[in-house]
């Protein structure tokens, strides 16, 4: 039997406000345990939370960004539940008036274009984090993360593959980047994504009994979460059982999910509006400021691209995927104006040597303008190509400026077309064998007298130049 | 001369004068204090250093010229749900036992920036929850003019301190009649004021969308006077408004004013003496220029069960931080956290606040929201709406504080129903967020006080506090005092 996979995703993105949502202490992430806190965000008592209006421009540009409704009349509701993570035993969220809803993403799967709706988009604040300390057998809290603004995006049930999980991921990463509200930085909880997952048989309409799968932080790890449930799902179909609807924890290196706690054990959350905080109301005008401010986002900049520079749409897809890669794309091509060597460039070196060292994208740090600046050296012929892949390592890792280097080391192009020829004279005459072999009809030692050649030359002449003279002097022969 | 028995204003006016010292009229309300205290259990918390080194302090600041309020040097008192740094706070609960906040509240700052010296913290009603400040963990406040009485509650502590002449002028907090049922039945001054006007800052919920803290003291011109300190906006309340504080020019006259008598506060279940009271006052109120009618309000039938609803839900919500996890009171054993957490709730909470954190819950609980708490949000507004309409015609309704007079201790603890509608007449009040004062009117017949409530429009209070100011000026209840009511 074939069955249908059906997903809906909920995200949660922190925000990159520099305070947190209800009071002025710092969202930063990694510093000592309890010392991003204050009376407001650890929940003491008689204290009350004044909103951070920085939250709802974010929200706002991310509505905008997802085609959502903006809702004009905004109004928080408290979550009532016990933790030691939520001091105060309810988390400010938003259930009856969400800030965006009804919006979409476009996304692309194997050439096949599809939407995916956006139910909504509500802001709330973030709880802090449980740390087992194995030495003592005892859980500390650590209240640094507790106030950190989120933004929940849930989507409607409208993925059927794990590889249109991941293009919305990447998607909609994309536009939290671009728009500036977070850094996504999974390994640190910046981006977290819940799975709702059911299946049915192909031959029904009606769609199976979900299960909810928590916090999966990497793209890897969701695409093995939702292989692992699927599999999970069928199997107990096939083997005459009923799926239960629960929650539960995707164990990545089990590579097995585990149920954490089932429906009939749901929480209830009772609801209500927060009393401490006022109604937000967001005017049409500060809807078209932000409107009016929005950065160029992934689909337009990917058009643009494509329009203008005549990219491949193979390139140009890694490229505008990240905010990034594109902000080394424009800064280098803003010097050199050379649009398909910074995505070669880009799509080779870039990526080689931040896969070699390890560096996440967002983290290479080189002044991007030297890259343009490098590849206008090349066009002049001032390098050749081989070293500047050289020079570029060196920017990469030492960020060194690729003019002065080049000098610096003497790594100039030889100019001298007479210094070539006396090196190929000399280099034809130490190697009687080689032109033996040629004469016999060997095309391919020429290969060797240009390596010779070269290396006499430090590698610094141009290539064609030296081959060129190579066959000019073989013919005299 | 006894100083306790004057007012706030002539004690600050006496310091002012240099006829009095900071220190040593700090030092007088101390021992009152002592003496008095064995027997009204007006104070959780006694802070007598700490007030004699603020005392100091402030006479200083008052001789270099930097504290100039008419109030600057007075001590007063604080209601215990109201954090003050470095002191204990409890909300007469066990289950803040040994909570000294590292924060005060913004209206005690205000108050000690304008010289304040801060005696201790005021018994209360476990969490604001009662209406006769008996649910206290710290044991019941006795009514300065009847040692077998209730000074009622939940600010029982505020207003018996100030009958007995133990703090000049003290700060309480109203709920549904918090303030102003307890200035009732100890024969002072009390004023709720409107929703949003004073901030909410470090007292600690009882129902935050009802909460307010106001004044108490031995007459309106002291009541005005603390009013134009703490009152205006804070950054740190986002329901507080964006205005500031709120001044008043008493004048006394209120030729004109149109006074509204609400006929279904006048019905079944109100004590013939106290209606009598308060029906002379209208008259006294008239014959000084007021336009006095009657009229009728039919929706204050659901203020009570709306109030509650409303009241316990948040309360529910507001009470569950208290775990005994970080502060207060934690259960000596447990097995693992939900035993903590169940057991240091159960042990640490009282009967009445249990009772209407379940009621909270309840109403909230998914299935019965909109049953409950949705409803009761509906009644809010229509209750909202009948005064908007009441005050299309008048400046002021006028009306009894309580259907009764002090209650006998120990009276209404066994039937928690009866004292829920000792609050019928208070609670529509804070559903609509309105100003509302009382000022004393008078004694029933066996010389208990009797209160009488005006109620304006939202931030009419200079209005509200300048009618009860005539009524002052004309009356002479409000100078009564539970001694010099006893020697006479």
């Amino acid at each position: 039997m074939d069955y249908i996979t059906t997903m809906g995703l909920e995200v949660h993105t922190e925000l990159s406000t520099k305070t947190k949502i209800f009071c002025n202490c710092s969202t930063e992430f990694g510093g000592e345990p309890n010392t991003h806190v204050c009376e407001v965000c650890s929940g003491m008592p008689g204290t009350l939370p004044v909103l951070n209006r920085q939250v709802v421009e974010y929200a706002i540009r991310v509505g905008i960004a997802t085609n959502c409704e903006i809702t004009q009349y905004n109004k928080f509701d408290r979550k009532n539940y016990f933790y030691p993570d939520l001091p105060k035993a309810y988390q400010v969220s938003q259930l009856y008036l969400p800030i965006c809803r009804n919006g979409h993403i476009d996304i692309e799967v194997n050439g096949k274009k599809k939407a995916i709706r956006i139910h909504e988009i509500h802001m709330e604040e973030d709880a802090g984090k449980l740390i087992h300390d194995p030495w003592d057998d005892c859980t500390l809290v650590d209240y640094n993360r507790c106030g950190v603004p989120l933004l929940e995006i849930v989507s409607e049930p409208d993925f059927e593959t794990g590889e249109e999980v991941i293009a919305y991921l990447t998607k909609l990463k994309a536009i939290l980047q671009y728009t500036g509200v977070s850094d996504c930085k999974m390994e640190q909880g910046s981006l977290r994504a819940d799975v709702n997952l059911s299946v049915r048989p192909v031959t029904t309409d009606e769609l199976g009994t979900r299960t909810e799968m928590k916090n999966i932080n990497s793209f890897k790890a969701i695409a093995r979460a939702i292989e692992g449930e699927r599999k999970r799902q069928i199997e107990v179909i096939e083997e005459g059982g009923r799926v239960v609807q629960e929650t539960r924890r995707w164990d990545d290196n089990k590579g097995a999910s585990f149920a954490m706690r089932s429906k009939e054990n749901a929480q209830d959350y009772r609801y209500f509006p927060e009393p401490d905080l006022v109604p937000i109301e967001i005017s049409d005008e500060w809807i078209a400021r932000v409107k009016s401010e929005m950065p160029e986002l992934p689909d337009a900049k990917k058009a643009r691209y494509l329009a203008d520079y005549g990219l491949p749409e193979y390139d140009v897809d890694i490229i505008t995927g990240s905010k990034y890669l594109v902000e080394i794309f424009e800064q280098a091509l803003a010097a050199c104006n050379e649009p398909k060597e910074v995505s070669n460039w880009i799509m080779g070196e870039v990526l080689r040597l931040a896969t070699e060292t390890s560096t996440d994208v967002e983290d290479i740090s080189f002044d991007f303008a030297n890259l343009g600046k490098l590849i206008l050296l090349v066009k002049k012929n001032v390098v050749n190509r081989p070293t500047a892949k050289e020079v570029f390592e060196k920017m990469f890792r030492e960020n060194v400026e690729p003019e002065q280097y080049i000098k610096e080391n003497g790594l100039e192009m030889v100019q001298d077309d007479n210094l070539v020829r006396e090196v190929v004279v000399k280099v034809l005459a130490d190697n009687p064998k080689s032109i033996a072999e040629w004469k016999e009809g060997n095309e391919k030692v020429t290969r060797f007298l240009m390596g010779q050649c070269m290396k006499q030359l430090k590698g610094k002449a141009d290539p064609g130049t030296v081959n060129a003279v190579i066959a000019e002097e073989l013919a005299k022969l | 001369m006894d100083w306790m028995n004057m007012s706030a204003l002539e004690v600050g006016k006496k310091i002012k004068a240099k006829e009095i010292g900071v220190e040593e009229v700090t030092k007088a309300a101390l021992d009152r204090i002592a003496e008095k205290d064995k027997d009204v259990n007006a104070f959780i918390t006694v802070c007598a250093d700490e007030a004699m080194a603020q005392a100091k302090k402030v006479q200083k600041g008052i001789d270099e010229g930097t504290l100039t309020s008419p109030l600057a040097g007075v001590p007063m008192a604080v209601k215990d749900n109201m954090c003050t740094k470095g002191i204990l706070t409890t909300c007469a609960s066990k289950i803040l036992t040994g909570f000294k906040p590292f924060y005060s509240s913004t209206a005690v700052n205000r108050l000690e920036e304008a010289g304040a010296v801060i005696l201790g913290k005021l018994n209360m009603d476990e969490f604001a929850m009662g209406s006769t400040s008996e649910t206290s963990f710290y044991g019941p406040v006795v009514n300065p003019w009847g040692s077998q009485r209730s000074p009622g509650g939940s600010s029982g502590g505020s207003a018996a301190a100030v009958a007995a002449g133990e703090a000049f002028y003290t700060l309480g907090s109203d709920t549904g009649g918090s303030i102003r049922q307890p200035a009732s039945f100890c024969g002072v001054t009390g004023l709720k004021p409107t929703y949003g006007s004073v901030s909410r800052y470090g007292l600690i919920a009882y129902a935050s969308s009802l909460d307010q803290i106001g004044p108490l003291g031995k007459n309106v011109e002291d009541v005005a006077e603390v009013l134009s300190i703490i009152s205006g906006h804070d950054p740190k309340d986002s329901t507080s408004v964006p205005s500031g504080a709120i001044q008043t020019q008493l004048t006394g006259d209120i030729k004109g004013k149109r006074i509204g008598i609400p006929k279904e506060y006048f019905g079944d279940g109100l004590q013939a003496d106290v209606k009598e009271r308060v029906l002379a006052a209208a008259k006294k109120l008239e014959e000084m220029g007021a336009i006095v009618e009657e009229f009728s309000m039919p929706e204050t039938d659901y203020a009570i069960p709306a109030y509650y609803i409303i009241a316990c839900a948040e309360a529910s919500s507001n009470l569950s931080r208290f775990d005994g996890v970080k502060y207060g009171y934690a259960a000596p054993e447990y097995k693992d956290l939900t035993d903590l957490y169940y057991k240091s709730r159960s042990q640490g909470f009282g009967m009445e606040v249990k009772r209407r954190i379940m009621i909270g819950a309840f109403v909230l609980s998914s299935g019965y929201y909109d049953a409950y708490y949705k409803k009761a949000l509906q009644v809010k507004a229509v209750i909202k709406q009948s005064f908007d309409r009441a005050f299309e015609t008048f400046d002021c309704i006028l009306s009894p504080t309580a259907p009764t007079t002090a209650l006998k201790l120990g009276e209404s603890l066994s039937d928690p129903l009866k004292m829920y509608l000792g609050d019928i007449y208070t609670v529509s009040v804070n559903l609509a967020g309105l100003p509302s004062l009382v000022v004393p009117c008078g004694f029933d017949k066996e010389g208990l006080p009797v209160g009488l409530q005006l109620t304006g429009k939202a931030f009419t209070e200079s209005q509200l506090l300048n009618i009860g100011y005539a009524f002052q000026q004309a009356t002479d209840y409000h100078l009564h005092l539970p001694e010099t009511k006893k020697e006479a």
